[in-house]
């Protein structure tokens, strides 16, 4: 045996081999063409054989924006701290959307790619991280679309103004990416082997809108409580947007740091508990 | 790339409550840095005796396979092969044991995987070919002859969703033809498209193999094993019975256990038939040398006549059927096929059993046969009972009485005619 050559191993198959996440990212660029390839598959293939194609993207904030300004605006009376009513909903909703949408779809990575994960393997990371691309993509054009409103209103009222916070915003949607992501695949590997939680995703993201500020703003939050507002990660994130975007939010360093650190956090144990779970899920989904 | 001690142990059942128990034992031994408590627990792979709650699909696998080979794996179906293959491809992890390998490794375990039916077939090329592990450079420098080999042409623009299976089936075949991993993993995916196509992709199996790669090869077709694989690992049970070289391997593989020259097996078991209504069933079935001998024989000798006879149990009463006796080879291949049509009336059948002799008016040539036999409905062609590769037999190159050999060193064919030679010479 030429016993010098042992060590050359290209790939060890075993049952203990852990990768690091260093490890992992460098397998990830190897694949960065198939990262790509679904990215635009995605995108492509969600709006075919639609006559108004790419328009729904617009279409889904502006009614969702329009209900939410007749219950919650007019019908409640919640208040908006002295924002066009239009203009705050629609950014809580594009924010949230993008967050919602990260979650809703990693989460069940594993049980809808199972067909494709049974024949090849590649890292198979790139699924959710092609899926909260393609969001992001989404929710650029959705951004866009913000920001034409945010023109018209600046130009007609002028209430509200852009303060130095919006630098955040590149880290902020970094972090919401990287939150979405990081629950969404906790929650696809929890569900390879008991599905219980799969009942819970959808109907819980919803729920936890409702404890974000979204329809009201963490100002009207008696004092008392606004901890347990905060404890949820997403609340400094939007209400931090919300501060630099149009002037009104709650800016707090300490809950946006921990903000980005539960994101960061969860992102790496997801990472990891998905690592362990894409292994031999085959055999238990 | 060597495989060590590879072994999988799967839980049989469904995944419900009882599972969440041995799972938060397994965890709790695993804190405490003991053993898994089910890994010594399972059955080794044998259909018909498992017990307990854990099975080894795989156990003991030990095999190496160096740079340029190609290797056939064979068994039957539930042997394991499948789930080899899904170790190797990295599609679930072993329950023990190591694989290391050397070089890039594609595995193919289907073909056209991944395609998603509203982009269009150049789309999917990029996609599929991403898929298996090619880089957007090399699918474009590939993509002209990937088009041209499955011969797609001008409805690549067109999404694959309105694309016959078969051109699906080619697309995808044409993809995973031009990767160029140093080992390749192959799933039965021969076994689809038409003829032609077929023949194509072998030759194209045959080049790589050629370019001096490695090919780990899995298919029920003998045939094209014994045409592409220089050697043979033959798995049963879960565990590596034969390695050796490819035609061994096969005729071990379709040897059946029980051949065994003093004790002879004539009566099927039900699990033997390949399908089954339950109406009919064949009972037993054997050869002898005599119309009336019941004495069932799996050796014949050369020149001598043979009579095979089976035994029908009818449970329901039966119109219009055939019945069908067919002589393959050690290989598996249908060399003659006989219907009870082709020399009398369709056959009706009234609950009860029935002895059915055929009488053979040509003589098997020296070698390795086994019979297969079947009852179907005759116009619509379901069949009733259908038994394959059974009494495996021999026929030797001597006659009975010793007077006559069969002359030549290598046989070549399988049945000798029932022929005469007439010499005139030429004036």
């Amino acid at each position: 045996m030429v016993s010098n050559e042992e060590e050359n191993w290209t790939l060890i198959i075993n049952k203990k081999s852990n990768k690091s996440i260093l490890q992992i990212l460098k397998s990830i660029f190897s694949y960065k063409d198939l990262l790509f390839l679904f990215v635009k598959r995605d995108f492509i293939a969600q709006y075919k054989q639609t006559l108004l194609g790419p328009l729904w993207f617009f279409i889904q904030p502006i009614l969702t924006t329009i209900t939410f300004t007749i219950i919650f605006g007019n019908l409640a009376n919640i208040s908006t701290d002295g924002i066009p009513q239009v203009l705050f909903y629609m950014t809580g909703i594009t924010f949230w959307n993008y967050f919602a949408d990260c979650i809703n779809k990693t989460s069940n990575t594993f049980l809808l790619n199972q067909g494709l994960f049974g024949k090849v393997y590649f890292p198979r990371l790139i699924v959710p991280l092609s899926i909260v691309i393609t969001n992001l993509l989404k929710f650029s054009l959705q951004f866009f679309l913000l920001l034409l409103f945010w023109i018209y209103y600046f130009t007609i009222s002028q209430g509200f103004f852009i303060q130095n916070t919006i630098l955040f915003f590149p880290l902020l949607v970094l972090a919401m990416a990287l939150l979405g992501l990081g629950l969404g695949i906790i929650i696809s590997s929890l569900t390879t082997k008991y599905r219980d939680l799969s009942f819970l995703v959808t109907f819980g993201v919803q729920l936890l809108m409702y404890a974000s500020p979204i329809v009201y703003p963490l100002s009207i939050v008696p004092i008392k409580y606004k901890w347990i507002v905060l404890l949820n990660p997403m609340t400094s994130i939007i209400e931090t947007f919300k501060h630099g975007f149009i002037g009104v939010g709650v800016f707090e360093p300490f809950w946006l740091i921990y903000s980005f650190v539960v994101s960061v956090l969860l992102f790496f144990i997801g990472v990891k508990i998905f690592n362990k779970v894409e292994k031999s899920f085959i055999d238990t989904v | 790339m060597k495989i060590e001690n590879v072994a999988k142990q799967y839980r049989l059942g469904m995944v419900g409550t009882g599972t969440i128990s041995h799972d938060l034992k397994r965890w709790w031994y695993s804190i405490r840095g003991l053993e898994d408590p089910y890994i010594k627990l399972g059955s080794d792979n044998k259909h018909e005796e498992i017990s307990g709650d854990y099975v080894w699909a795989l156990k003991d696998i030990n095999l190496e396979i160096k740079k340029g080979e190609v290797i056939g794996i064979i068994g039957k179906n539930g042997a394991g092969k499948s789930t080899l293959l899904k170790l190797l491809s990295q599609v679930t992890s072993p329950t023990s044991g190591t694989i290391k390998i050397k070089g890039r490794i594609a595995s193919l375990l289907e073909v056209g995987t991944g395609f998603h039916p509203e982009l269009t077939g150049r789309e999917n090329v990029f996609l599929n070919g991403a898929i298996l592990g090619m880089t957007k450079k090399e699918i474009d420098s590939k993509f002209n002859e990937i088009v041209s080999f499955s011969g797609i042409g001008k409805y690549i623009d067109t999404p694959v969703k309105r694309y016959s299976s078969g051109m699906m089936v080619r697309l995808g075949f044409a993809v995973a033809a031009h990767l160029e991993p140093e080992i390749l993993v192959v799933d039965e995916v021969l076994a689809v498209g038409d003829a032609d196509f077929q023949k194509k992709c072998l030759g194209k199996m045959k080049d790589v193999s050629n370019e001096g790669r490695t090919v780990i090869f899995v298919s029920h077709n003998m045939t094209s094993i014994r045409n592409l694989c220089s050697k043979g690992v033959l798995i049963k049970n879960g565990k590596i019975d034969f390695i050796g070289d490819v035609d061994k391997t096969i005729s071990n593989y379709l040897k059946d256990d029980n051949l065994n020259e003093k004790d002879i097996k004539t009566s099927i078991d039900s699990s033997l038939s390949t399908y089954s209504t339950g109406d009919a069933k064949f009972k037993n079935a054997y050869i002898s040398n005599d119309f009336k001998s019941q004495t069932p024989l799996n050796i014949l000798h050369y020149q001598e006549p043979f009579f095979i006879h089976t035994n029908l149990l009818i449970a329901k009463k039966l119109s219009n059927v055939c019945v069908s006796y067919k002589i393959v080879n050690e290989y598996g291949e249908v060399i003659t096929n006989s219907y009870s049509y082709n020399r009398k009336e369709l056959l009706s059948f009234d609950v009860g059993s029935y002895t059915i002799t055929f009488k053979s008016p040509l003589f098997l040539l020296p070698g390795k046969y086994a019979l297969s036999f079947s009852i179907f409905h005759f116009y619509t062609g379901e069949s009733i009972d259908l038994i394959e590769y059974f009494n495996p037999f021999r026929v030797l190159k001597e006659s009975l009485n010793g007077d006559k050999e069969y002359p030549w060193e290598t046989v070549k064919g399988y049945v000798e005619m029932d022929e005469d030679w007439i010499i005139n010479k030429n004036k």
